[in-house]
């Protein structure tokens, strides 16, 4: 990918802006494939908004600006945030959620009262912080992509080595147990790497963002693919594609911020995934209920021209279809699904608006009516069927 | 897991055990000796703590107090010898997976850290989907698993472990009859292999039927041992309380248990247990 971009981005900027926002696609869609399998995905959320104290700490501490000074305040704050969390969840009666909230919002108030702090000393060389809040890749130099090529092939190292690993402890931690993997220390691999994931997106992307990353390449990966390894992977690509095609657009449009631009792009994808995917999406759920619910109508409608047909003891006798216009349908959906049946060689006209079962027909119906009285009289209904339909045959 | 034993040590030996879930004990002062090669049922109402007890035995949980060997020693040092079918609710069944992926699972232990699952695993795991009728549909995603299903995977999980003790939490919950029988075929196949079964069990009336021994719990330790002495209608009165359904419940097992167990019994090919409750 890095090979292609050149011909794609002859700008340097826009080169190391994008390869920026690949890294960053591509690690939170990786490591947001676990958090959001174990219903965690909010903990992204709560980390991404922690690390804004640690990096205006860092900050204070150093009075430097080089990024990875900063982003390893990040990590640090952004880990305390992930401990305090489960600590509270473990020894209070506070819930996931709840802790999850406290702590996003005590350490994201904290972070911008020390920003507003460093705004407002003299020193000149504080601009620049409140990048972080919302992202700015414009700035991204090309050493900050290199740390955040760093993050990402840790990332990528440990789930390639933990495959097996990480898979059980998100399916069945209690049974990882049982088999006697270390389920802790997974846990604090697993957590350091949504840190880790977190910090390569902060400068791109920024705190308040962050989590978006996480949690909707992943959304959508799930909605395609029943297997874990291609969820993985299509969360990678989502992420990639979004992460680029957000730096592109907002490249070629004047004042568009990259950051946002991305999280947008991350978010059509979801809602393309949650509507059109196969089996999960919703139209093709709506679609399957809907031929469900023809093929139920069809049903009903063919047993009462079968009904009437026997009741005549004919299968000439053509009815009208009001006859047929039970438990409230309209006139148009008894029309239509009468020439569906047509179609199929259930029913024909025999008249204007004269409908009849045909011998195709009382056979598909029959059956069924057999195998529901079957309790009570299994030979009679067979018997009678038969010679209805025999009387009709030529 | 070549090594057997005679009965000389038992399987499980809880000593003491107390835990609690916040000030609120679940399980008192348990002691509880399980020979080697029995099947043992676990029974007791609601909240009498007998996840708990499997769960604090597979060193799952933290006791407040009291000892738990296996084979004669701490659990962590037996992991390979002891197995676990949680309940069918346990695990997220969306999960993104297949059931040949879920039950190659068992061998991960084995396995050590990075190593992945080969040929040979594979192959142990599809002998395993074998016992359990389910190679068919090994290659089916696992949310589209009736809830028999799901408990056959879970139990063929376990087998690819192909320990000595199995720890099941319900084996038999929600099955249906067919299943019922393939569960309780599998547990004889098990003890005929020397393992040790101690399941979670909710139905007193095939208590005698399918098991050998019984424990009754209800947060203490009622009683424990072979299934013609200790499963009567005192003990039974003891461990779900003075109830009156149960305790004509409890009468009705054993005046009906020998009847309901005969048929069955001469096609399942002849136990030896269950006689002594009338």
């Amino acid at each position: 990918m890095a090979l292609a971009l050149p011909d794609l981005a002859p700008d340097y900027t826009l080169r190391t802006v994008a390869l920026g926002a690949m890294l960053l696609g591509l690690s939170s869609g990786v490591v947001g494939t676990y958090a959001v399998l174990r219903r965690e995905s909010l903990l992204g959320d709560a980390m991404s908004h922690a690390a804004l104290p640690g990096i205006a700490l860092a900050f204070l501490l150093t009075h430097s600006k080089e990024s990875a000074l900063l982003l390893a305040g990040a990590v640090a704050a952004g880990w305390l945030g992930a401990l305090l969390v489960s600590a509270i969840t473990r020894t209070t009666r506070v819930k996931l959620d709840t802790a999850l909230g406290l702590i996003l919002s005590v350490f994201f108030g904290f972070g911008l009262v020390l920003l507003t702090f460093i705004q407002k000393q003299p020193d000149a060389s504080q601009a620049g912080l409140d990048r972080f809040l919302f992202g700015q890749a414009a700035s991204l130099l090309r050493r900050d992509v290199m740390v955040m090529g760093a993050g990402t092939v840790a990332v990528l190292l440990a789930v390639l080595l933990l495959w097996k690993e990480f898979k059980l402890l998100v399916f069945d931690p209690d049974f990882a147990r049982v088999l006697g993997l270390r389920v802790r220390l997974l846990e604090v691999i697993l957590t350091s790497m949504i840190v880790l994931a977190i910090v390569v997106g902060l400068q791109t992307v920024g705190v308040v963002l962050m989590s978006a990353m996480v949690v909707a390449p992943a959304a959508a990966a799930r909605q395609w693919t029943d297997r874990l390894g291609l969820m993985v992977l299509l969360s990678a690509l989502f992420g990639v594609v979004a992460g680029m095609s957000g730096a592109l657009i907002s490249s070629l449009t004047p004042r568009l911020p990259t950051g946002p631009t991305i999280v947008l792009a991350v978010s059509g994808l979801v809602l393309v995934s949650l509507l059109f995917a196969p089996n999960r999406g919703l139209v093709w759920n709506w679609a399957r209920e809907r031929g469900r619910r023809g093929q139920v109508r069809a049903e009903g409608m063919l047993r009462q021209l079968a009904a009437l047909a026997e009741h005549h003891g004919s299968l000439e006798h053509g009815h009208p279809s009001a006859v047929l216009r039970a438990s409230g349908w309209s006139p148009e959906q008894v029309e239509h699904v009468l020439h569906d049946l047509e179609s199929a060689g259930y029913v024909r006209q025999v008249g204007a608006d004269r409908w009849a079962i045909t011998a195709a027909g009382m056979a598909r119906v029959r059956p069924a009516a057999e195998a529901e009285n079957a309790g009570d009289a299994p030979a009679r209904p067979a018997a009678s069927g038969t010679e209805v339909t025999g009387e009709g045959q030529p | 897991m070549t090594d057997r034993h005679n009965g000389k040590v038992p399987a499980v030996e809880v000593q003491d055990l107390t835990v609690a879930y916040r000030e609120q004990p679940a399980l008192w002062d348990v002691d509880l000796t399980v020979p080697s090669g029995v099947l043992l049922a676990i029974v007791g109402p609601n909240g009498a703590g007998k996840t708990t007890l499997l769960k604090a035995i597979l060193g799952l949980l933290r006791p407040v107090a009291g000892q738990v060997l296996v084979f004669g020693q701490p659990v962590e040092q037996q992991r390979r010898r002891i197995s676990y079918v949680p309940q069918r609710g346990s695990v997220d069944w969306d999960f993104p997976t297949s059931v040949l992926d879920v039950v190659m699972m068992g061998t991960y232990g084995e396995l050590g850290w990075i190593r992945r699952p080969g040929r040979r695993e594979r192959e142990r795991a599809l002998a395993a989907l074998d016992q359990v009728g389910m190679r068919e549909l090994s290659d089916r995603q696992i949310s589209q698993l009736s809830g028999g299903q799901q408990q056959r995977v879970f139990l063929a999980r376990a087998l690819v472990q192909d320990a000595d003790i199995y720890l099941m939490d319900e084996p038999f919950q929600g099955v249906d009859a067919l299943t019922e029988r393939a569960i309780v075929t599998l547990l004889q196949q098990l003890r005929a292999q020397g393992k040790t079964v101690m399941a979670v069990h909710h139905d007193l009336q095939t208590v005698p039927e399918y098991f050998d021994w019984v424990m009754l719990l209800n947060v203490r330790r009622i009683a424990c041992g072979p299934v013609t002495e200790v499963f009567n209608e005192q003990n039974l009165r003891l461990t779900y309380g003075g109830r009156f359904a149960m305790a004509a419940f409890a009468r009705e097992v054993e005046e009906a248990a020998p009847a309901i167990v005969t048929p069955d019994r001469s096609r399942s090919g002849g136990d030896d247990h269950g006689t002594g409750a009338a």
